[in-house]
């Protein structure tokens, strides 16, 4: 297969797809909506590379480069390669599935001309994802398949980049047993956004999820540039306990520079009840998934998608500060339930029993 | 409250207005349960807050019995057998006819902690063998009511009976109206006793769950504890889910017409004696009411409050108070909804919450969760179930026999009105007898009949006028911390609450009160004085009462809300009304002095609060 739709079970093969198209994949599995879209897996990466005698052309170039050979050897090496790999473009069995999936992703978000993101989900054998972490481009907007297949290939080109190619050599990492798998996913266009946490960041309390939004992308929340609208959940219960409209006079629509939020939207909600508590019911999911950690999460409601599609999780992190915190509980466990007992009915009056603190 | 009054304190009792017709209100009551120059300096002292939780309304002389031994029960056990450690018990005092209690606390370290040792070791001894201990409790409550319910007061006649010759008893059976009328009221006082043996204990228990559970979970609401540790098969509900069977079997019986236009109504006794005739009619309807009276002993001895007034209903003695809410379940049947409350799936959900919260536990806190909801589990059967024996069932006996009592007095030629009794204090009822059988032992007519009946007459309308005020919520001067975790518990009477009550006068706007059950609702409200009112309330409005009481509960059905006066998240009621699912905000002090039925408000029994929405009826 040479393209993979984020919710289908092989999309979670880590060697198939790479880290990130197996985590979103994954994410999808589990019932975390992210961005909708795709990956162009390391089969057709492999399959490209065989197309035109490829394959050989950079087995010759690379081997042509002295170990200690310098930055502009590199890039000389990118020059070469990049011209041949123009000349021989993408081969029709590759870009043919690759538009296929495209106007799928178009049928399936009902969203015409969709733009999207492209970016590398490189993998290689022994090596982690992450070790590729910054080293490759992003794409953003990208419209039409043309366009989409275009930017597949200027994703292939990038692993023989003169910067890949330096650093790739100083970790000691054949540039071939790299193989690019690529992910094509939706362009966020928030109506608004922000971040959860699933517990209470002001006291730490772990049956609460607290929830901040602002109108657009959540670059106002994350910047401190707005008041953000405040909402607090039981989250056991996931019944909404707090509710504070802030005051959001600015908002960024393409995430380059803010413009004014019109008055009579400053000030409202900017996400309904039904929104507040399903994002809060995945906070609550991605906690169970991380074995009961609490965790930080950036979310923004799409406007281009229908509703009931349209919450998206961007990114998860562990929640750090009240997680590393040492927890004891209440009342000293070597006292023993009568002396807790007295000490609860006697307002601490009588500290028997020790009274634990949490932090 | 007078405008003089500063913020920082309530009037104090020698500084309040008596009721225009109550003057002269103290001469009623025993003397030590009324203010006097000998106790002004402490009742100066202290925070007084209305106990309008069992008293809702002003106390005829007779009832204020039950005051007396409350208090006397509560601080028997607070002070002077568990040894509570910071806690002795609470004062009580009967002001312009309603019952004003103030905690009393102990500040000593040395004191406190020898109280703590022997607390440790007597409390400890009831907590270790507590289900032991709480069957003997259910065997001597029984003992105790039947006890009562063998007392008797036959009228005297001309001579003696011959068994008193036949079995040479060598004594007159008018000293057993004497002995019995003793009996009586120490019976009483004795079913109170056994009352607080368990009470202070079980609250104790929660209380230090409900603290294991707020240091683990800051936010947590006091709704979520008690959910997790409220039983839902306990006998307080089984009062309501036999109505709610009535009115299954109504439907079955194709009855619910029937019921609906012949039972409730405020015509009350007389209809409902109406539609048993229509009942005995048919088949269908002597079906129905054999299982009808089957249900009556002992379910419909029955309190629609909590029994403290002579004068109170229960549902036996006035059937068109369960008559109109099988009515109105068998309704909702017919309407197609399903009034079951089910059980096991309410216990199941229960036991998910519970896993849910542990789950966020670390291992050593779960641990001490489990080992605080053990205990809070064992207790609070008691908790709940108590008021079935001691208010309901030991009342409803102990006011049978006292009108028992007042007939015998009529009989005897003292009154003319079984009423007039109650217009005596209990010591006053001891010397009218004693001169009612030594002037028939005599033979000579009664020597005070006079006196008692000018008496009566005098104090009559001085009963109504006190009774046709509400009560203030506060006298006196609040401690800077309302500490005493069962006036938190219990009543509601926190710090907050208590600062609220002091701006109440200013607030044009609303009034605030204790989330009772969760909820947002607007609608116009219903002030009901008593149970009685009960069948005026309409669907949709939002009840409004001095309190709430669980017999209340098809009433719950119907409103949309619910606003009391006095009444924190343990007090009885606020455990059923969230059991029923209706918003409430209890312990507001003023709903009922300050709403007027038909007036708009929004209550929010998250917060609450409750908004008045329009104010012309202010």
């Amino acid at each position: 297969m040479y393209t993979l739709n984020f919710t289908l079970d092989e999309c979670k093969d880590v060697r198939q797809v790479g880290g990130k198209a197996a985590s979103l994949a994954e994410m999808t599995a589990e019932g975390l909506p992210v961005a909708p879209g795709f990956s162009v897996t390391a089969e057709a990466y492999r399959r490209y590379r065989e197309e035109s005698g490829l394959k050989d052309f950079t087995t010759g170039i690379l081997n042509g480069l002295s170990p200690e050979a310098d930055q502009a050897a590199f890039d000389k090496a990118e020059r070469t390669i990049t011209e041949r790999m123009k000349q021989v473009g993408m081969p029709e069995d590759i870009a043919g599935p690759i538009r296929e999936a495209y106007r799928q992703l178009c049928a399936d978000t009902g969203v015409e001309d969709i733009a999207v993101a492209v970016r590398s989900s490189a993998t290689a054998e022994d090596s982690v994802d992450a070790s590729f972490a910054g080293e490759f481009e992003t794409w953003v907007d990208i419209v039409g398949e043309d366009a989409v297949v275009d930017y597949v290939q200027k994703c292939y080109v990038s692993v023989y980049s003169g910067r890949v190619l330096s650093y790739l050599a100083q970790k000691g990492i054949d540039p071939h047993e790299i193989e690019m798998a690529v992910v094509v996913q939706k362009t966020v266009r928030a109506r608004a956004a922000g971040v959860m946490f699933t517990l209470s960041p002001t006291t730490g309390d772990r049956s609460r999820i607290v929830l901040e939004a602002s109108w657009g992308l959540g670059l106002s929340v994350v910047g401190g540039e707005v008041t953000p609208d405040r909402y607090m959940l039981e989250k056991i219960t996931l019944d909404i306990v707090v509710r504070e409209a802030g005051h959001k006079h600015i908002e960024y629509r393409r995430g380059d520079a803010p413009q004014e939020v019109p008055d009579e939207r400053q000030d409202v909600l900017c996400l309904s009840d039904e929104e507040v508590v399903a994002l809060a019911h995945y906070g609550k999911n991605l906690e169970k998934v991380h074995g009961g950690a609490p965790q930080d999460i950036e979310f923004a409601i799409d406007e281009e998608l229908p509703e009931g599609q349209n919450l998206i999780l961007l990114q998860r992190r562990p929640e750090t500060v009240w997680s590393n915190a040492e927890r004891k509980p209440k009342f000293d466990a070597a006292a023993g339930m009568m002396s807790w007992i007295t000490g609860s009915i006697s307002g601490g009056a009588a500290e028997l029993g020790g009274s634990g603190h949490s932090h | 409250m007078s405008t003089e009054t500063p913020d920082s304190r309530f009037p104090f009792f020698h500084e309040a207005e008596v009721p225009a017709g109550g003057e002269g209100w103290e001469e009623m009551y025993p003397y030590y349960m009324v203010p006097s120059e000998e106790t002004r300096e402490h009742d100066d002292s202290l925070l007084w807050f209305a106990d309008t939780m069992h008293w809702s309304r002003g106390t005829h002389p007779f009832d204020s019995i039950g005051a007396e031994a409350v208090y006397y029960g509560v601080g028997t056990f607070s002070t002077r057998i568990f040894a509570l450690p910071v806690s002795l018990g609470l004062d009580v005092r009967v002001f312009n006819g309603y019952v004003y209690i103030a905690p009393q606390g102990i500040t000593d370290p040395a004191r406190i902690q020898e109280r703590a040792e022997v607390f440790q070791k007597r409390a400890g001894y009831y907590y270790q063998n507590w289900d032991e201990l709480y069957g003997k409790w259910k065997t001597k409550m029984e003992g105790a009511i039947a006890t009562m319910d063998e007392i008797s007061f036959p009228p005297l006649t001309e001579y003696e009976p011959d068994s008193v010759v036949d079995e040479a008893t060598g004594r007159s059976v008018s000293m057993d109206i004497l002995e019995n009328y003793h009996r009586l009221t120490d019976q009483f006082l004795a079913t109170w006793q056994y009352h607080f043996e368990f009470l202070n204990l079980g609250y104790g228990g929660y209380i230090t769950f409900f603290q294991f559970c707020k240091q683990a979970f800051p936010l947590i609401t006091d709704q979520s504890i008690s959910r997790m540790v409220a039983g839902l098969d306990v006998l307080a509900f089984r009062p309501d889910d036999e109505l709610r069977q009535l009115a299954r079997q109504a439907v079955e019986l194709d009855l619910v017409t029937t019921l609906r236009e012949g039972g409730a109504g405020s015509e009350g006794s007389v209809k409902a004696r109406e539609l048993r005739a229509v009942l005995e009619s048919t088949e269908n309807g002597r079906t129905w009411l054999a299982a009808f009276d089957a249900a009556r002993d002992p379910w419909f001895d029955y309190f629609t409050e909590y029994g403290f007034t002579h004068d109170q209903e229960t549902w036996n003695s006035d059937l068109s108070i369960p008559l109109g809410s099988i009515s109105r379940y068998a309704d909702k049947i017919a309407a197609g909804e399903d009034i079951d409350r089910p059980i096991e799936r309410l216990q199941a959900e229960r036991e998910e919450i519970v896993g849910e919260y542990r789950a966020l536990l670390t291992a050593e806190e779960a641990s001490q969760f489990n080992e605080l909801l053990n205990l809070a589990r064992t207790v609070f059967p008691y908790i709940e179930e108590h008021n079935i024996y001691v208010e309901h069932w030991a009342h409803n006996v102990f006011w049978a026999k006292a009108r028992e009592l007042s007939r015998f007095l009529v009989d005897a030629g003292l009154f003319e009105d079984p009423e007039d009794m109650f217009y005596l204090n209990r010591f006053e009822v001891d010397m009218a007898l004693a001169d009612v059988v030594q002037s028939w032992a005599i033979g000579v007519p009664i020597r005070g009949k006079q006196r008692w009946r000018a008496e009566v007459e005098r104090r009559r309308p001085m009963v109504a006028a006190l009774k046709s005020v509400t009560a203030p919520p506060a006298y006196g001067i609040p401690p800077e911390q309302i500490t005493d975790p069962f006036a938190v518990m219990n009543y509601g009477v926190t710090t907050e609450r208590v600062n609220e009550w002091l701006g109440a006068g200013q607030d044009e706007n609303g009034l605030a009160g204790i989330p009772g059950s969760l909820g947002i609702v607007e609608g116009p409200v219903r002030v009901l004085r008593s149970e009685k009112d009960l069948p005026d309330l309409q669907p949709g409005e939002i009840l409004v009462a001095p309190i709430t009481a669980p017999s209340w509960a098809a009433a719950f059905a119907v409103a949309s809300g619910v606003i009391t006066d006095i009444g924190g998240m343990m007090c009885h009621a606020a455990i059923v009304c969230r059991e029923y699912g209706i918003p409430a905000v209890v312990g507001t002090g003023y709903a009922t002095a300050r709403l007027t039925t038909g007036q708009r408000v929004r209550i929010d029994g998250k917060s609450g609060s409750v908004t008045f929405l329009d104010d012309e009826t202010e």
